[in-house]
């Protein structure tokens, strides 16, 4: 069979897209060999690990669970775009502050998750953060201190402080 | 590993996908949510010929309450539901199944139908459609039937479904006077199952007057303990009872063994979920009791 291809049309990180795809090509393979956009990783790539979150259309996904065809016409923010805007600013610098990474593989989809969390803009048990976060694996960090970060950033942002840390 | 080359097709309406279903039949796949149909693609498990995306299909969407039931569309993704006052108000049981289904980025694509359809063993809500008494709308381009969910569920991922049909729609019938509890245990939240459990239970001062306690993650299609219900039927609920369900438990159950639990073990946990489950459903008759 040949490599059937679709053309398609989208938004990403606010930039107007336009590319012909494999239709079998998923999200996460558009994204980096397509448009360069390597923060988005791939680690299991069956939607157990998710180092592949991405927003689609306002909403949380895992990357490697959407074809690149079915965002034709529809909305995708990655963790560049997200790091651009300035919308998790004060999380990344809490992540930091924390040591809340150290390989670093997992930690764009992990702050992709925590962005939900952190938007909602809630305060959270430690008990809910760890719920909120169980689709993500980390393997260096045994989580402890992500849910630092993410708490320390909840807190702050409850409290009205500064979003910067 | 990536997806084997299939054809794409993004289906625009009801009656296409019904013709596309009809011309391919076991060789063309439908794309709902895909959180467990992208996984088997990209590990080669499924090398479908066609893709049939019908997630642009307006007629699948959405929920509903329409006279005795809820209907809910084939294409309600799972944050839908956990967000939808009507299934918080009249489905309880769904309601409180939903924060296990999977984890938050699945929940946001994953689909009710698609669930229902795929018929894992260790998902939540075929049991919960067989604790509920739901019925299935399926349509060809011969025309619609309704399955019951007790004559739809054959086996792992073996439904009652034919190659040229598609479901449709799920209508749960709408019984406020039961009292619903759901419970699982799962090696880490959202993972699959390892026993789990929905009942709906109608009490009558504190005696089971009928029930339909459904379990799964156990055997290779979720199962209704008619045995366990038997035993508590006409009784009080309380510890004795709960023993009395428990012990006639293995006689409903012959569980799957595998290397994330053995048969014995899970045979074991649905025991001390069923305690739990009837200890539950006893506080809340107590509760709902004494408020006005």
């Amino acid at each position: 069979m040949s490599e059937e291809t679709m053309p398609i049309s989208l938004t990403v990180n606010g930039e107007r897209v336009a590319r012909s795809v494999p239709v079998r090509q998923h999200l996460v393979d558009f994204l980096r060999t397509e448009l360069g956009l390597t923060g988005t990783h791939l680690g299991c790539e069956h939607g157990s690990c998710g180092a592949c979150s991405v927003r689609v259309d306002g909403v949380l996904v895992r990357g490697c669970l959407m074809l690149a065809v079915q965002t034709d016409g529809g909305e995708v923010v990655t963790i560049e775009g997200l790091d651009a805007t300035g919308e998790i600013a004060d999380l990344q610098a809490a992540f930091v502050e924390h040591n809340a990474l150290q390989c670093g593989f997992c930690t764009p989809g992990m702050l992709m998750a925590a962005a939900e969390l952190v938007r909602a803009g809630e305060r959270r048990t430690r008990a809910e953060i760890r719920t909120h976060l169980a689709g993500n694996f980390c393997r260096c960090t045994g989580y402890h201190a992500i849910v630092d970060a993410v708490a320390a950033t909840l807190e702050r942002r409850a409290t009205g402080g500064s979003k910067r840390v | 590993m990536k997806a084997p080359k299939f054809s794409y097709v993004r289906a625009g309406g009801l009656a296409q996908v019904l013709q596309l279903l009809q011309e391919n039949g076991e060789e063309a796949q439908i794309l709902a949510g895909g959180q467990s149909l992208l996984p088997a693609l990209n590990m080669r498990l499924a090398q479908p010929k066609l893709l049939i995306d019908i997630n642009r299909v307006d007629a699948l969407k959405g929920i509903g309450l329409e006279a005795a039931h809820v209907r809910i569309g084939a294409l309600a993704r799972h944050a839908e539901v956990a967000g939808s006052p009507i299934v918080r108000q009249y489905l309880p049981l769904i309601a409180q199944a939903m924060p296990h289904v999977a984890h938050l980025a699945v929940r946001n694509r994953g689909t009710f139908g698609g669930s229902i359809a795929l018929a894992d063993p260790a998902a939540e809500l075929p049991a919960c459609a067989l604790a509920l008494d739901a019925r299935f709308v399926v349509a060809s381009s011969e025309g619609r039937r309704e399955i019951a969910a007790a004559d739809f569920f054959l086996g792992t991922q073996a439904t009652a479904l034919r190659p040229n049909e598609l479901l449709i729609e799920t209508l749960v019938p709408v019984r406020q006077d039961r009292i619903s509890v759901f419970l699982e245990l799962a090696r880490r939240h959202g993972d699959f199952a390892i026993a789990g459990l929905a009942f709906q239970l109608l009490l009558e001062d504190g005696i089971v007057a009928d029930g339909r306690l459904a379990y799964f993650a156990s055997e290779d299609r979720p199962t209704l303990g008619l045995r366990a219900l038997a035993a508590i039927r006409g009784q009080r609920l309380g510890p004795a009872t709960a023993e009395a369900a428990v012990a006639a438990l293995a006689g409903d159950l012959a569980p799957i063994d595998n290397a994330q639990a053995s048969a014995k073990m899970r045979l074991h946990l649905q025991g001390v979920l069923t305690r739990r489950a009837l200890a539950e459903a006893q506080a809340r008759a107590t509760e709902q009791a004494g408020s006005p």
